[in-house]
């Protein structure tokens, strides 16, 4: 009987080493021990053993019973394993091919700059000041030192509403509104970006509408080295530090002395090329000390106050960041355009 | 102003400086120069040649064959095509193996079968301007006026060595309008003295007086009125010298006499007018405003309607001159002219700025008169044209001149201290520094007791206040040398206000939700915004557009948003979605006197897909919840407590459009595109939305609390409704919230089904709803109790059934 056993383990272990899936594992498990097997048959057919047989025989069925069992658990456990292995097989997918696009907008190259530069300011302690894009005579031409008739006006060609309304030409209208807000006390400390228009045919370098920034600080003790001071720290902050700068004397008639304020050109380091029209410098902004006639319309006594005005066109400094070309694509709105500042 | 390198030599000494160098100092100390022009640089070997012979071209009708003597051996064959070329001419010659502009090489050519060594030059070839050519050479070749040696260099002689410098002048400095203001310039930038031409006048004993007359009736409009009286000249052709120096500055040589008076116009600055006295009608010079429609005909032969805010030079009868502008036909010189008047005069600059601005005329003389010319050069440069007259064109100068002179010619006086100098720089100068400065300039100063005294020459009409003289100084110290510092302010808080973060705020949700921001023009026109507000609307109009598409002020920015969408459907793209957030402009008047109302929007189109994902096939059309889902998103944002109510307005689908209501005022409204509307502008199913910004960052939220996680747990219950088509969402979640009170703590839609098992007109609406009590744990029977109470209610106030499971 004993060596019946031993043949049964050797079928069966057989048997199991053979089954390639759960199913034909689990037929042999019921082949070999099942109630209806031929090891529960020798089992019960111990009775017509001899007493000292059938503890050897009965521990002999025990010991051939579990290894087999062991057998089958660790078949099974290599068949489990085979069949995710198959499954993760069939779920494989194509990793290159594209995945879902997040859907994103783009913000307009004239807002990224106009919020750079208000961010460079602010952190300079500048606010940021609004007004109204319909001005009057007043505030656009008169309180800035141009009374009717005079020939700088000349240098703005103006959209006219009436006689006394316009659109704005200048950022410029802010400075007065501003200090009169303030009541004849300083600090003042603002910029105001905004829409300005004037008579100009739209071409490659020409629009009737743009957008410019006007910076204004009102104090006591205000100087020209300020001015240069506060330029050269923004022209660093916005263009990088190696920038250089140059003050040039100009003319506006609200600001005396005024200012062209000059930076490197980047591109050629300041050697000369097309960009820069050979001069290695790129005029980025007009500017210069507020006027007294300037300061006494907007409230603040000249003899005490002092300040310095600044503008800027939002334009330029796009066009010159990104190497935009034609100042007409900014508002032509065209996807192919706006797009590329996805990631700005 | 132009100016010619050479001329400017003969006032300062400019030797050890190049044009280059020159510009670059002009520039930075205050005169920008915008170009440095070689004059002959793509001329080379141009000699002068005596024409000795010139025949017929044997084949050629047009042509001629001319020899040409240039020191040689042996004169040149040319073949000429000028039909004013002739025996005896001096001209120039371009040589073989010499250049000219445009990349012309000289070769030796054979011209229908006759050999050519060389070209004769007409002033154009030779780079010269149409318009400063003079009549006589303007259709053919040039040929010297005076005597030149054949074979000497015609480049030098015809000025071409020369460099020209194109100043760009700001208004204020109109004291660079001539050679002798721009030669005080660069004297004070290189601290050099400046040399002023000589005029000899060989008077008779006679006076002009004797001969002519002269009054003023408006003396504010014309302070000071010479006439200067020359007999006997010679018209003629002007000698090159002055030929070239006019050319060079963009101005077209004539005749002595008139070359003169423009010569001394760019040299002096200040106008002058010569007339012919035998032509002038009358021996006395009357100024006067004009009578009201009086009419006069130019010497450009163009007839002016004056009206009496005009002035005139008459001759007691009628005008002459329109004053400070031009001439009259009449009395001009001309070949045969032989007595003149010579007028130097000073003109009110706003009586001839309003002359210029109502006529559209504008001239060399009227915009120095405008600017304002020097008192003290009127009569010097009438001296000068008449010692130039009398050298070139021979005559009698009569002594004295026929004058009118109530003209003030006091130099201003500024009085400014070291300490306001150097606190408006940040600089450091001493009292000398200043007075060298003021030296260079030529303006005569002196300290007192600390006070600088600065006697203003009046040439520099643009100084008369303390700020000027600090330009003064600031300009020729140099910008590059005054320090760089910050304000001594107080430190102030710089930052955004509360409604600027806002709106930067909403822009990164809309860039985030896949808007690409989009920038219009203010300036529209009403048929554009026709079809959403109506044409009859009153709106603010430019007065004198500069064309039709730019009209009047925006009301809404959705026909704009709307062009942007049509522009990229056209180039192929489908789906897109822009926003713009700007200004509108509103007015209720029907004439604008007013400042309009300006109100921030904030407008969005939508065309085409939403979602979309290529290779997985999905594919989401922009729909109406779609857009009022980035609106519902802009509301949460700005913690805007807002409803939708269904409504009906121009331009859109009247099944499909909501406003937008907060605090019981619309705010915006969204909708689709009414079919129509969207045929006009080439679209096919659009979107869009409009919100008045403004009111909704002034009705935003207060801060956000926090509200305590609840502690008990929530119980939900979902419940389909059948109701009729026309009940809409928002009365049934009314009737929900209402009767739910408290423990209802969300009532949401999740899910609309009409169809085949659903009775026709009617609607199944299913909504999820939470109940929760935050104080303790909710029974099944206080729920159940709540929810049969809402659904009885639902029943009664909607005829809402529950849908069978
Ligand atoms: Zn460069």
């Amino acid at each position: 009987m004993l060596e019946r056993l031993q043949e049964l383990h050797g079928e069966a272990a057989a048997k199991i080493e053979e089954a390639n899936t759960l199913d034909e594992l689990q037929q042999v498990r019921v082949a070999y021990l099942g109630k209806k097997g031929p090891i529960t048959e020798v089992m019960k057919s111990m009775g017509k053993l001899s007493k000292e047989e059938r503890p050897v025989v009965g521990q002999k069925a025990n010991e051939v019973r579990e290894n087999l069992q062991q057998l089958i658990e660790q078949k099974e456990s290599v068949l489990e394993q085979a069949a995710v292995t198959e499954q993760l097989k069939k779920e494989s997918i194509d990793v290159t091919l594209p995945g879902r696009p997040v859907k994103k907008g783009s913000r307009h190259p004239l807002t990224s700059v106009v919020e750079r530069i208000e961010d460079v300011f602010t952190g300079m302690g500048f606010q940021v000041a609004e007004g109204p894009e319909v001005e009057t005579d007043y505030y656009n031409f008169e309180s800035l030192n141009l009374p009717k008739h005079h020939p700088a006006r000349d240098m703005q060609d103006t959209f006219f509403i009436t006689s006394d309304l316009l659109l704005r030409t200048q950022t410029s209208p802010v400075q007065v509104r501003t200090m009169e807000k303030h009541e004849g006390r300083g600090p003042v400390k603002i910029i105001c970006p905004g829409k300005v228009y004037r008579r100009d045919e739209d071409d490659a370098t020409h629009s009737h509408q743009f957008m410019q920034i006007e910076g204004l600080v009102v104090d006591e003790g205000i100087r020209m080295s300020d001015l240069k001071g506060i330029f050269e720290a923004f022209v660093k902050s916005y263009f990088g530090e190696d920038r250089k700068i140059r003050l040039r004397p100009s003319f506006f008639p609200f600001t005396e002395p005024s200012a062209e304020l000059d930076i490197s050109c980047a591109l050629c380091g300041g050697e000369g090329c097309r960009t820069c029209k050979g001069t290695g410098w790129i005029e980025v902004l007009g500017a210069g000390m507020v006027h007294p006639n300037v300061l006494e319309m907007g409230g603040f006594d000249p003899e005490k106050y002092s300040g310095f005005a600044f503008g800027m066109g939002v334009e330029r400094f796009a066009m010159l960041k990104y190497g935009i070309d034609d100042i007409r694509h900014f508002y032509t709105n065209d996807a192919r355009f706006l797009e590329q500042f996805t990631r700005e | 102003m132009l100016i010619s390198y050479q001329w400017l030599s003969n006032y300062v000494d400019i030797s050890d400086i190049t044009p280059q160098q020159l510009a670059d100092e002009l520039t930075l100390h205050g005169v920008e120069v915008d170009a440095v022009e070689e004059l002959g640089s793509e001329v080379k070997s141009l000699t002068v040649g005596k024409v000795l012979s010139c025949d017929q071209h044997p084949d050629a009708d047009k042509l001629k064959v001319c020899r040409v003597d240039v020191a040689e051996e042996e004169p040149l064959q040319i073949v000429c095509g000028a039909p004013n070329v002739a025996e005896g001419q001096l001209v120039a010659v371009a040589r073989v193996g010499g250049r000219l502009p445009g990349g012309v090489k000289i070769k030796k050519a054979k011209l229908r079968g006759q050999r050519s060594e060389g070209m004769i030059c007409s002033l154009q070839e030779l780079g010269f301007e149409g318009k400063v050519v003079p009549k006589k050479y303007s259709e053919g070749i040039f040929a010297f006026p005076e005597n030149r040696e054949p074979g000497s260099d015609a480049k030098e002689a015809l000025g071409l060595n020369d460099t020209v410098l194109e100043l760009d002048l700001t208004p204020n400095r109109s004291d660079c309008l001539s050679m002798l203001g721009t030669a005080y310039e660069i004297a004070a930038v290189l601290g050099r003295q400046v040399k002023l031409p000589d005029a000899p006048v060989t008077v008779s004993a006679k006076k002009a007086s004797e001969v002519v007359k002269v009054t003023v009736e408006d003396k504010e409009a014309n302070p000071y009125y010479g006439a200067g009286m020359i007999q006997g000249v010679t018209i003629k052709e002007s000698p090159l010298w002055l030929q070239t120096a006019l050319m060079a500055s963009g101005v077209r040589p004539l005749n002595n006499v008139v070359d003169v008076t423009n010569y001394v116009l760019l040299e002096y600055g200040q106008p002058l007018h010569a007339f012919d006295f035998d032509r002038f009608g009358s021996d006395e010079v009357v100024v006067r405003k004009a009578y009201s429609e009086e009419k006069m005909v130019t010497l450009d032969g163009e007839e002016l309607l004056l009206s009496d805010s005009h002035l005139v030079i008459t001759n007691g009868k009628e005008p002459t001159a329109l004053a400070g502008v031009m001439g009259g036909a009449t009395s001009e010189v001309e070949n045969d002219t032989s007595n003149l008047l010579l007028e130097a005069a000073y003109f009110n600059p706003s009586v001839v700025r309003q002359a210029q601005r109502d006529l559209s005329i504008r001239s060399d003389s009227s915009i120095r008169f405008e600017k304002g010319v020097d008192p003290n050069g009127v009569v010097p440069a009438g001296r000068r044209a008449a010692s130039l007259i009398q050298q070139l064109a021979g005559g009698e100068v009569l002594d004295e001149t026929a004058e009118f002179d109530e003209l003030d010619r006091s130099e201003k006086i500024v009085r400014i201290t070291l300490g306001r100098i150097n606190s408006s720089l940040g600089t450091d100068l001493s009292a000398e520094n200043v007075l060298s400065i003021m030296d260079r300039l030529q303006f005569k100063a002196e300290e007192e007791e600390g006070e600088f005294i600065i006697h203003v020459p009046t040439r520099r009409q643009d100084i008369s206040i303390e700020p000027d003289i600090v330009e003064e100084v600031a300009r020729l110290y140099g910008y590059d040398n005054i320090p760089v510092t910050l304000p001594n302010t107080p430190s102030t808080q710089g930052g955004l206000s509360e409604k600027q973060k806002q709106k930067r705020k909403i822009r990164r949700y809309l860039e985030s939700s896949g808007l690409h921001e989009a920038v219009s023009y203010s300036l529209t026109t009403k048929e554009k915004e026709a079809a959403f507000i109506g044409a009859e609307q009153a709106r603010v109009a430019v007065a004198l557009p500069m064309s039709e598409e730019r009209s009047t002020l925006r009301t809404t920015l959705v026909p704009h948003l709307l062009d942007a969408l049509s522009h990229n459907r056209n180039r192929n793209r489908y789906n897109l979605s822009l926003y713009e957030m700007g200004s509108v402009f509103h007015t209720e008047e029907e004439n604008v006197s007013v400042q309009p109302q300006e109100e921030t929007h904030l407008a969005g189109a939508f065309m085409g897909l939403w979602e979309q994902h290529a290779w997985q096939g999905e594919k989401k059309a922009v729909d109406f919840f779609v857009v009022k889902g980035v609106v519902e998103g802009i509301l949460a944002e700005l913690q805007v407590v807002a409803g939708f109510e269904k409504t009906e307005k121009p331009g859109l689908h009247p099944g499909r459009t909501a406003s937008v209501v907060a605090d019981g005022e619309e705010v915006g409204w969204i909708g689709q595109l009414h079919p129509s509307t969207a045929k006009q502008w080439s679209l096919p199913e659009t979107y869009v939305f409009e919100l008045n910004l403004m009111k909704l960052l002034e009705s935003g939220g207060d801060e956000m609390r926090y509200r305590p996680i609840p502690r008990y747990p929530a119980v939900d219950r979902d419940i389909a409704l059948v109701v009729d088509h026309e009940v809409s969402a928002r009365e049934l979640e009314a009737v929900i919230r209402e009767t739910g009170g408290e423990l209802l703590t969300r009532a949401d839609v999740f899910d609309l089904y009409e169809g085949e098992h659903v009775e026709a007109g009617k609607k199944s609406v299913a909504f999820s709803l939470r109940y929760l009590n935050t104080e303790k744990t909710l029974t099944e029977e206080e729920v159940t109790l709540v929810h049969s109470q809402v659904l009885k209610a639902l029943e009664e106030k909607t005829g809402a059934v529950l849908r069978a499971q």
